[in-house]
């Protein structure tokens, strides 16, 4: 088991060196090869050549790709120094470096958008548990019923409207028709009521889109797993129809959804960038499209990381997790 | 006495006979006549649902490739500005819902009045064109690598499943917008919408094929221990031979439905970039784009929202449906 977790940390490690070297690859590159100076961007329209020059030697945009990406890493393990002559600015451990428009660095900056994202990202995914696995159950228990057909429509149309979409609609309704307050975010700790309500319609459009899906899911899997022998087996000892479905179909039944929760909510937590677009959140994903469109390289070089990041570590508890729920895999 | 499941699409009527062999030879003929194609286009036939889907995603080629002459009959050019159809105090479109009149079928935009019918027609056309070469560049690159995979297997297989689970655990979207944001606005020679197609094709096309790569490369380990596999290599063919005269063919049902089911996600995918401003440029239509022009107004003007955001809904539902049906259609298990 510890051998097995060692391992895993081991690719997980090697997954997000290759996440970083590629995404750096890319947005040192293009930059190179579309003719445009990223010391520019740092310094501004009013770029005087010497200026220019500094910044270049002071983040070492002059050096070779491979050496700009191996301080790059060094600065995450270590901290890094920014030196021109005299000039040293020092950036602490975690160093992903400096944002282009306001020289602050990239780091706390993420960690100051994190709370919001993972508000949005949590609530949603509690409330679309839940409401996938009911429907999807109760559609699975009662097939062919006007319940599991209307379930099932409602989850089709679901997974084909665009949060983008059911967002805007939302608002218009929620907010401009029936006058609720604008969704917003309020840090729990200040205020949890708040916190609640400013967040309660995104966790909704959001929860919605994924919950279809869970549905849909939840009952291919409850239909396959109600096929099985050992089904048939428990209701022939007699056992109460309770005790077949809650603890044989549920259990896996249920198990595959954990895997793709896993990956879901781990891709959320890296950024749930049309939501809190649609919704002003300012979050992870807000800053992200905000730095893409500012080109702001060492946040979004950041961003991506921690995405990367979330989704590796959610793959790795989820794989954990499942040599506890499914007694039939064995980790080693 | 039941003779299966294809019992009920058989023409023939057979009658009782009291020789139970002769009644049995009857059947299997009748099934015999028809291959998996045959039978899953009957089934498919039958199922209405999917059937809507499909007349749905027909209409939308159609008036994807007759744009210019539906803008002809029924609108104007889609980057015309129509300051007439636009008050002037509150620059909303004249008129109830969106403006809405026989000049202008789909209303305007509120603002600069273009006709929102041919912006629409016209997105239909870019969309289209992006989900469809996309799903095309993934379902290439996917049975490339996912039969390479599974037929070669060794140090081969084990490469190309870690660059899947690689690409499966990559922030896609936020990577994609960064990486369309950061090219030139035009390339490959092309127009800026062309050009912006292309990258969105590429791009889109090449996030999707791990998904492909992953079923293609399954279906391939196990039919390559399948005895016609065997009877083939016994007779001499070489790999290619077997690969592509021998394996392809089985494969091509869960590739087609597969590729039919990335064309809806893929079509979520391009509206989603076009919203948040990485996708077609403007003055170029798109529906997501379209969206995203509604941000600024859609609490004044609620059509102009709700117009991009109905047809992307009936495409993306329709294409799922149709996905939906040609997968039973196609499964034996199904039934």
């Amino acid at each position: 088991m510890l051998a097995y977790i060692i391992r895993r940390l081991i690719n997980a490690v090697v997954t997000l060196i290759v996440v970083t070297f590629v995404t750096f690859c890319v947005f040192f590159l293009v930059p190179k090869l579309t003719g445009s100076d990223p010391a520019l961007l740092y310094v501004g329209k009013q770029a005087d050549p010497v200026a220019l020059a500094g910044i270049r030697e002071k983040f070492g945009f002059n050096d070779p790709l491979i050496v700009q990406y191996g301080k790059f890493l060094k600065g995450i393990v270590a901290g890094r120094d920014y030196v021109t002559g005299a000039d040293v600015t020092h950036c602490s451990a975690p160093c992903l470096g400096y944002s282009f428009k306001n020289s602050q660095e990239v780091w706390p900056l993420l960690i100051h958008a994190l709370p919001v994202t993972f508000s949005l990202a949590l609530g949603a995914a509690v409330l679309w548990v839940l409401m996938g696995v009911f429907f999807g159950v109760v559609s699975a228990l009662r097939r062919g019923s006007i319940w599991d057909r209307s379930a099932m429509t409602v989850a089709l149309a679901g997974v084909s409207l665009p949060i983008y979409f059911t967002g805007l609609l939302s608002l218009s309704i929620f907010v401009y028709w029936l006058g609720f307050a604008n969704p917003g975010y309020t840090p729990f700790f200040d205020n949890p009521w708040q916190w609640f309500t400013g967040l309660l319609l995104p966790w909704i459009t959001l929860a919605f889109l994924f919950a279809a899906t869970y549905a849909r899911l939840t009952r291919a899997n409850m239909l396959e797993t109600l096929g099985e022998d050992y089904i048939r087996t428990a209701r022939a000892k007699g056992l109460r129809e309770r005790t077949v479905i809650g603890k044989h179909g549920l259990r896996s039944g249920l198990t595959p959804l954990v895997t793709v929760f896993g990956l879901d909510l781990g891709a959320l937590l890296g950024g749930a960038i049309l939501t809190e677009a649609v919704y002003n959140l300012r979050g992870l994903g807000y800053f992200a499209l905000n730095s893409i469109r500012s080109s702001d390289l060492p946040i979004i070089l950041g961003v991506t990381l921690f995405a990367a990041g979330f989704i590796v570590i959610m793959n790795l508890i989820v794989d954990l997790l499942y040599g506890v729920i499914d007694p039939r895999v064995r980790l080693g | 006495m039941s003779l299966g499941p294809e019992a009920s699409i058989s023409d023939e009527i057979t009658t009782p006979t009291d020789d139970a062999a002769v009644e049995r030879n009857a059947g299997e003929t009748a099934i015999a006549g028809r291959s998996l194609k045959q039978i899953a286009w009957r089934r498919l036939k039958k199922d209405r649902v999917a059937v809507g889907g499909g007349i749905v995603i027909i209409v939308l080629i159609v008036m994807a490739i007759l744009a210019p002459l539906l803008i002809k009959l029924l609108g104007h050019p889609y980057d015309e500005y129509h300051n007439d159809a636009i008050d002037p105090t509150l620059g909303l479109p004249k008129g109830s819902l969106g403006g809405i009149s026989k000049e202008f079928i789909l209303g305007v935009e509120p603002v600069n009045g273009r006709d929102i019918f041919s912006r629409i027609v016209y997105g239909a056309q870019t969309t289209l064109t992006v989900a469809f070469l996309s799903a095309f560049l993934s379902t290439i690159l996917g049975v490339l690598f996912g039969m390479t995979a599974g037929f070669v297997g060794g140090w081969v297989d084990s490469i190309i499943s870690r660059i899947m689970d690689f690409l499966l655990a990559f922030p896609q979207l936020l990577f994609s917008i960064a990486l369309v944001s950061v090219l030139p606005p035009t390339s490959f020679g092309l127009g800026p919408r062309w050009s912006r197609v292309v990258v969105l094709v590429i791009v889109i096309g090449f996030f999707g094929w791990p998904y492909i790569g992953r079923i293609v490369r399954g279906q391939t380990l196990s039919l390559r221990e399948r005895e016609f596999v065997e009877a083939s290599r016994s007779l001499g063919a070489r790999s290619p031979r077997i690969l592509f005269r021998e394996m392809l063919p089985n494969l091509a049902a869960p590739i087609l439905v597969y590729t039919t089911l990335i064309i809806p996600t893929n079509i979520l995918t391009e509206a989603a970039l076009s919203f948040l401003g990485v996708g077609i440029p403007p003055p170029y239509p798109s529906w997501g784009g379209m969206l995203s022009d509604a941000v600024a107004t859609y609490r004044y003007d609620a059509m102009f929202m709700i117009i991009p955001g109905a047809m992307i809904f009936i495409t993306v539902l329709a294409f799922n449906l149709f996905g939906d049906g040609l997968r039973d259609a196609l499964d034996p298990k199904a039934h």
